[in-house]
């Protein structure tokens, strides 16, 4: 009796456990359901946070670890929709500033006339070193001009297989020619550094409007203040252009990709406007004034021409040779 | 018309990397160079996730708007070709792109760019379908045969889908309603400008 009651109680108990059992079953797999994705890295996460999504990669090619960096896309707006408006305006505005200026003021004429006689200004050193950066500038203009504008403008001209032709040649004579043109900013960083320090000089000149838009001739030492403000632009812009030119050139070396979207962004904006600067520089050395182009033809000037445009620096000038020159008459005198 | 478009899985990418290998030996892809890759996030802590990326061959495709040459193009698929015979190698394509695509063999001397190179959703380029010029130049042409990317196609676990954006989402969709989770589809905000809902 005592076993089978005993039996009751054990099968009676199963029951029971297997009751609580099922009962609690489904709580239990509830609980082992776990979302892996709770504890997942979220893209949408992610890119609130950075402004980009890296990872690692097994492959040999570390750069490629960057998943997405949506930064590309401000960068293409910079490229196709700003950059395209700031050198327009800029360059095109430059040169309607250059034509309304020289249909109302004309060349700039000698007001005494041409005295005859000449004095040096540039050495065959600095002329040479002067022409070879101004051609691989002008060569670097038009083809990252054909880079910035070439698609819209020139290629429905001459059509798809003409212009990627031309315009791979003029990316080998933008690579090939930024070496020489940057050589020639430093030799004219270096070579003219002497003569463009600011000075109180260039004050008075700035209040009188210079040469060419004021009506008198202000004195000036060797370059006068609109010439230390070209001297500047071309020193300063001409390494940010190289500086950030080479960035490009060599990709990865200095930068990653947000770094070469920076570069591309100075080196584009910098340059068009240099650009701009070089049109009113050309502008004076040529048409706009009479006997200036003659400083970096043949490297010398007319005296008047240095009177008016020069004062002080012809008489430092003529201060040298006498000084060289004295010792001689002096004891001629004496005998 | 199809739109062709890519979705990676993140919650089944188990980081097999056969997508990649799978991709360079078929289209014979230029030494040091990887159309497809696979990135994985946040590497060995907790909800770890691998994404395998290509070029997503976007709407409006910033790759193209930013070519100088304008030698990129979108075919009636939607798939982002371009022409190695009028790229230039000026890298720009790869500055504007969200996703790392294009890449250049580097030739001659100081990391001088050869012809960009990127994933053409094994549609090959604008030679002759099929010619042995394509083949050269942009690897297979699958889709002129009436085959889906091969990454995509020999994904062990279907993580990564190739096809019509419309069918891709729909099974993606079906698979998060199932498991009950998903962390979306990758990239396609920023590439496609919409996102599947998880
Ligand atoms: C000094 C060294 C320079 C270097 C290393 C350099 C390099 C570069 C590179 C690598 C590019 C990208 C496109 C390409 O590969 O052709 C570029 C674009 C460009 N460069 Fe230069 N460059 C230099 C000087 C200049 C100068 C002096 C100018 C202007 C007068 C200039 C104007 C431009 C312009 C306008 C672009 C196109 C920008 C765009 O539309 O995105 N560069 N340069
Ligand atoms: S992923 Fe990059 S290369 Fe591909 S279409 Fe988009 S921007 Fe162009
Ligand atoms: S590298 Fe080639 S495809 Fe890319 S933007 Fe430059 S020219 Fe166009």
């Amino acid at each position: 009796m005592a076993s089978f009651a005993r039996s009751i109680r054990l099968i009676a108990g199963a029951w029971a456990l297997l009751l609580i059992l099922t009962a609690s079953a489904p709580s239990i797999a509830q609980q082992s359901q776990i979302n892996p994705t709770a504890s997942s890295v979220r893209e949408r996460q992610l890119l609130q946070e950075f402004d980009r999504i890296q990872g690692r990669v097994s492959i040999p090619d570390q750069r490629s670890s960057v998943l997405i960096q949506p930064a590309g896309r401000e960068w293409r707006e910079f490229r196709t929709v700003a950059l395209r408006w700031v050198g327009g305006i800029a360059i095109l505005g430059m040169l309607a500033v250059l034509v309304i200026f020289y249909l109302r003021r004309g060349m700039v004429r000698l007001e005494a006339g041409r005295s005859g006689r000449t004095i040096v200004r540039f050495t065959t050193f600095e002329r040479f070193v002067h022409w070879m950066t101004a051609t691989c500038f002008i060569v670097l203009a038009i083809s990252g001009l054909n880079i910035t504008f070439g698609r819209p403008l020139l290629l429905p001209l001459i059509g798809h297989e003409a212009f990627s032709e031309w315009s791979q040649w003029a990316k080998y004579a933008h690579n090939y020619l930024s070496f020489p043109f940057t050589i020639g900013v430093v030799l004219i960083f270096l070579m003219w550094i002497a003569g463009n320090i600011p000075n109180k000089v260039d004050v008075d000149w700035v209040k009188r409007g210079g040469g060419i838009v004021g009506r008198d001739h202000p004195p000036a030492y060797r370059f006068n203040a609109g010439q230390k403000a070209i001297y500047w632009i071309v020193v300063i812009g001409g390494g940010l252009v190289a500086a950030t030119g080479y960035e490009l050139m060599f990709p990865f070396y200095l930068s990653g990709i947000e770094g070469m979207q920076f570069a591309q962004m100075v080196h584009a904006t910098v340059a068009l406007l240099f650009m701009a600067v070089m049109l009113a520089h050309i502008y004076i050395g040529t048409i706009g004034m009479e006997g200036a182009f003659e400083a970096m033809g043949s490297g010398t000037v007319d005296v008047n021409w240095a009177r008016e445009h020069h004062s002080l620096w012809l008489e430092e000038e003529n201060a040298r040779a006498e000084a060289n020159a004295r010792p001689r008459p002096a004891v001629t005198a004496a005998e | 018309m199809a739109r062709m478009k890519f979705l990676c899985d993140a919650d089944r990418c188990i980081e097999c990397n056969a997508c990649v290998t799978a991709c360079k030996n078929e289209h014979e892809v230029p030494w040091g160079i990887n159309r497809r890759r696979v990135v994985t996030i946040d590497d060995g802590k907790p909800g770890e996730r691998s994404v395998s990326m290509a070029c997503m061959h976007c709407t409006d495709a910033p790759c193209a708007a930013v070519c100088p040459v304008n030698c990129i193009y979108t075919t009636a698929d939607g798939v982002v070709l371009h022409s190695k015979d009028l790229c230039i190698g000026c890298g720009y394509c790869f500055y504007a792109c969200p996703f790392g695509a294009p890449q250049y063999p580097q030739v001659g001397n100081f990391g001088s760019r050869g012809k960009m190179d990127k994933c053409t959703f094994c549609a090959g380029g604008p030679e002759a379908d099929g010619s042995r010029e394509e083949y050269e130049k942009y690897g297979a042409n699958r889709l002129a045969e009436g085959k889906l990317p091969l990454c995509a196609e020999m994904c062990s676990t279907k993580s990564l889908l190739a096809g019509d954006g419309e069918i891709i989402a729909q099974i993606y969709k079906e698979r998060v309603m199932k498991r009950g989770y998903g962390s979306g589809a990758w990239g396609w905000k920023t590439a496609y400008r919409e996102t599947i809902e998880s």
